[in-house]
């Protein structure tokens, strides 16, 4: 196998157009160029818009999600994310206008009024989310009419979501049109009145693997309520009533920020960034968010709750560590909210991070991630797989953390992985989380299995 | 049990819900897949390519590269031949394969983009580039992925055919079956002691032994020089009964070249099975090996063994169209009558050819083309189905309504092992046979005891 991409200063990408998206964290002041589209002809790891938005409305769980364009997309994102649901199971329907050729030529908007009134009459939804694709954005359906007419012919929200995948390769923009869907759906009909209460609305928390409902349980436990979460576990209903909340908490920057600055404009509810992966982090969030209320009942309970909980894990914590600490690791993820997420815990395990990269990552947020690392640790942006192999030979890294493209490749590599991505089924926020993470971290690095396969290839050398 | 309209269709609603099948490029990646030295490029936006690799990385657990052309809106207007070019430079440059397959998507085809024109372009203006570039058309509004896999085959071969004297190497072409599959489909022929060609051949393309490595384009595959070749065949064996005749492949080296078509149910039952190796044993003259003779037997001896338990199933058949005429076949010789055959794909000739195998049975099945799984669920219950048979997306069988579903075909999501899923021949017949025979045991046992206590204790009838 020829192996022609060499790591010299600065990382050498394989695709010369690529060396911008690459650094080296200490050598070169260079800024990445993340907010420029794939390269075209590049295997990049990312997705569409369509994507970005599907997978932050998906979770609302009593909508009817309804793709309009060819099967494909629809087939492809059907019951994508772990988000669990403590009622309704609605939003695990794919629903697809199913174009067809004739549809193509003649218009799909017949199509999308049809199968709009076919799925209300059906299952009488609270709203229906009409995503366009890119076949629609390009002969010019005008989903925003056959919404408006269709919301009125049957009295429920039925609001487009403009995602059309080719405006970005880069899933920020879908988050973006997802949030604009959002507002739409909880912006009050005139004349109607959200009573306020002390209520906090959970923004960017999707409930995977249960996370949502740790979280509240924390929050329940030091005397504070969660009136809906952005959108794990959400119904329609409960997200109409967002506006009469006290704050907003926000835990993932990538898709929540827009939504969050909205809220606080249009409704003046204040918002405080969070984050619950880590039992440090979850720590730090709880306390301030028990300060925002400023109430000593909450703070002395959230200081109990932490300590009884800290005093739980950190001894099962260090086991992990003790057999961790020195090993390599290597991140690549979504967003640059869950690399530092990453690099913090695994950081705390004892680990060096080596390798960062993100999907989506924007300047501020690579200086940040550049910030936590050590000299010679690799920055890349929309890394493809020929980077990424050559990453985690070249390094010596024995885990990456990522979603499941990476994992056959490490898995071929020899490589320990931690999934780290939207399927999981694992709850990985808050102190249980954090045990659970760092189980998890264990049980790869240390396998077994890694012994028997170095074996077969002739050890170390590659 | 009530008694149906015979051979019903269900599907007459314009939205689909629950796909069943998947978007016609990604059959067309498969099919590619299968050369030797290729790579494949996605013309259209990026969301699809990702999606597609998505897809396949979870079915073969391993990685797919599949690079993109990344359509934004700016070339929706203005055509994409700029990004075609740039993505050809790239994917050329960093994968060096000597065959570049290009597969359209619905954008690219709605654009109306001239494949044959562009390619040429590029060809004209890189006179050494020392690359086959085989472009298919393949918007999902036409197709399923079925069609997409077999009008790339025919597609791979009508560009490497040529006419040559003739030898005894046969042709073999196969649909979209596991890595395991073709492998026993090689070994059988292996027997036979029979020279031949087999394509598309991913059985080491995308399931690769451990090796330490990545590799960009990994070894294996119907070599071109083969395909070249196949002209000059004395007899293609074709497993595509149910193909379209414009896209059949083996139609095609038939009417183009005269090589002789054997048209073959995939070799998945003992009927099945035996049209294959009758096939094989008059093409070379020889009687069958000790060794099939040998499985054969231990095939009907574990068919005697299974008949009472297999006769409690009620199947719901649905997936690939060629796939499920072979499962259909396999269930109704062994006493298990399908009570639901279904498929996503409109084109094919499943009804048609279903229709004789079930005139006799006592009940008759619903038979459901274009399917979804909203159809296919209906059909399952309202017909009292027992056991599902097919791929990943029957998984609300079981969660809805507590049939179990003994997993085959494509795609395979939630299970490991897709890519070495062993069906065919007389050892994987038997292979398929206990695992259907025990996923009915397993269902039958676990409530076996508290049934016939409510049943013949406290009368209540179930
Ligand atoms: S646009 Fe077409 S090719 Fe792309 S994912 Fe959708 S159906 Fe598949
Ligand atoms: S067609 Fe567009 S929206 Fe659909 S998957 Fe492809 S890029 Fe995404």
């Amino acid at each position: 196998m020829e192996h022609d991409c060499s790591l010299a200063s600065g990382g050498t990408g394989c695709i010369s157009e690529r060396q911008n998206s690459i650094i080296t964290t200490g050598k070169n002041k260079s800024r990445i160029h993340c907010a420029d589209d794939s390269l075209a002809g590049a295997v990049s790891q990312r997705a569409c818009v369509f994507c970005g938005a599907r997978v932050v409305l998906n979770p609302i769980t009593d909508a009817i999600h309804l793709v309009h364009g060819p099967i494909g997309c629809a087939t492809y994102t059907w019951d994508i994310r772990g988000s669990l649901s403590s009622d309704s199971e609605m939003y695990r329907h794919s629903f697809s206008t199913d174009l067809k050729e004739k549809d193509v030529v003649f218009g799909g908007e017949p199509k999308l009024a049809a199968c709009i009134d076919e799925v209300i009459s059906k299952y009488h939804p609270p709203a229906v989310f009409v995503y366009s694709t890119c076949v629609v954005g390009m002969i010019g359906d005008d989903i925003i009419a056959v919404c408006k007419d269709a919301s009125e012919r049957h009295g429920i929200d039925i609001i487009p979501v403009e995602s059309s995948g080719f405006l970005s390769g880069n899933k920020i923009v879908g988050y973006r049109a997802a949030a604009e869907a959002l507002m739409k759906l909880i912006r009050p009909k005139p004349g109607e009145v959200i009573e306020k209460t002390r209520k906090l609305n959970f923004l960017g928390e999707y409930n995977l693997g249960g996370e949502k409902w740790l979280i509240e349980r924390y929050l329940n436990e030091i005397g504070i309520e969660v009136n809906v979460a952005f959108t794990g576990d959400s119904t329609v209903a409960a997200l109409k009533r967002a506006p009469g909340s006290c704050l907003n908490i926000v835990q993932c920057t990538g898709s929540m920020h827009w939504v969050a600055t909205n809220l606080e404009k249009e409704y003046g509810i204040p918002y405080l960034d969070v984050n619950f992966f880590g039992a440090e982090n979850t720590a730090d969030s709880l306390r301030r968010i028990a300060a925002f209320y400023g109430d000593p009942e909450i703070i002395r309970r959230a200081e109990s709750l932490i300590e009884r909980e800290m005093n739980r894990i950190t001894p099962i914590i260090a086991r992990y560590r003790k057999k961790l600490t020195g090993k390599r690791t290597a991140i690549y993820v979504g967003g640059a909210f869950k690399a530092v997420a990453l690099i913090r815990q695994m950081k705390d395990l004892g680990m060096e991070v080596v390798v960062t990269g993100t999907q989506t990552g924007k300047q501020e947020e690579y200086d940040t991630i550049s910030g936590l690392l050590s000299e010679g640790a690799i920055v890349v942006d929309d890394a493809n797989p020929a980077e990424i192999e050559r990453f985690l030979l070249d390094l010596k890294v024995d885990v990456m953390a990522g979603g499941v493209k990476e994992r056959v490749l490490a898995y071929k590599l020899g490589i320990g992985f931690v999934d780290h991505n939207h399927e999981r089924k694992e709850c990985l926020a808050g102190f249980d989380g954090a045990v659970t993470f760092a189980r998890e971290v264990y049980i790869t690095t240390c396998s077994p299995v890694w012994k028997h396969l170095k074996a077969s290839i002739g050890g170390e050398e590659l | 049990m009530t008694n149906k309209p015979a051979n019903s269709t269900l599907r007459v609603k314009e939205v689909n819900e629950n796909q069943c099948h998947m978007c016609m490029p990604l059959g067309g990646v498969i099919a590619f897949k299968g050369i030797e030295g290729a790579m494949v490029l996605v013309h259209g936006s990026q969301g699809c390519s990702t999606y597609m690799r998505l897809a396949n990385v979870e079915h073969f657990h391993e990685p797919v590269d599949i690079a993109s052309s990344s359509l934004n809106e700016k070339q929706t207007i203005l055509g994409g031949e700029k990004n075609l070019n740039k993505a050809l430079d790239n994917v050329l440059r960093v994968y060096q394969p000597t065959m570049l397959g290009i597969l359209t998507t619905c954008l690219a085809e709605t654009m109306g983009e001239d494949m044959d024109r562009m390619i040429r372009a590029y060809l004209q203006e890189h006179p050494n580039l020392g690359v086959e570039i085989i472009s298919v058309a393949t918007p999902s509004y036409r197709g399923t992925h079925s069609e997409g896999f077999w009008a790339t085959t025919r597609a791979i071969i009508a560009h490497y055919a040529r006419v040559c004297e003739s030898h005894n190497r046969i042709n073999v072409i196969i649909p979209n079956i596991s890595p395991a599959d073709i492998r026993e489909i090689k070994r059988i022929m292996g027997l036979f002691g029979v020279e031949y060609t087999l394509i598309p051949d991913f059985s080491m393309t995308l399931d690769r032994p451990y090796g330490g490595r990545y590799q960009k384009i990994p070894t294996g595959g119907t070599s071109p020089a083969d395909v070249s070749r196949m002209p000059g065949a004395p007899v293609t064996i074709q497993f595509g009964l149910t193909c379209p005749d414009a896209l059949s492949p083996g139609l095609y080296l038939e009417q183009q070249f005269g090589v002789r078509l054997i048209n073959l149910p995939i070799p998945i039952g003992v009927d099945n099975v035996d049209q294959f190796i009758a096939a094989l044993s008059h093409i070379c003259g020889k009687p069958v090996p000790e060794q099939l003779t040998l499985e054969r037997g231990w095939l009907l001896d574990g068919m005697a063994d299974a008949h009472k338990y297999n006769a409690e199933g009620r199947p719901a058949i649905y997936g690939e169209p060629e796939m499920v005429y072979a499962l259909t076949g396999v269930c109704i010789e062994n006493g298990a009558e399908p009570v639901v055959i279904a498929s996503g794909s409109p084109h094919s000739k499943l009804k048609d050819l279903v229709r004789p195998m079930v005139s006799d049975l006592a009940e008759q099945p619903f038979l459901i083309e274009e399917a979804d799984f909203a159809s296919i669920e209906h059909a399952a219950v309202s017909a009292g189905a027992t056991i599902g048979v097919g791929h990943s997306g029957g998984k609300f069988l079981t969660e809805r309504h507590g049939i179990p579903v003994t997993r085959v075909g494509y795609p395979i999501h939630d299970r490991i092992g897709g890519q070495r899923i062993f069906s065919a021949g007389y050892a994987g017949t038997l292979a398929f046979l206990d695992r259907f025979t025990n996923t009915l045991l397993e269902q039958k046992y676990g409530s076996y005891r508290e049934k016939k206590k409510d049943e013949m204790a406290l009368n209540r009838v179930m």
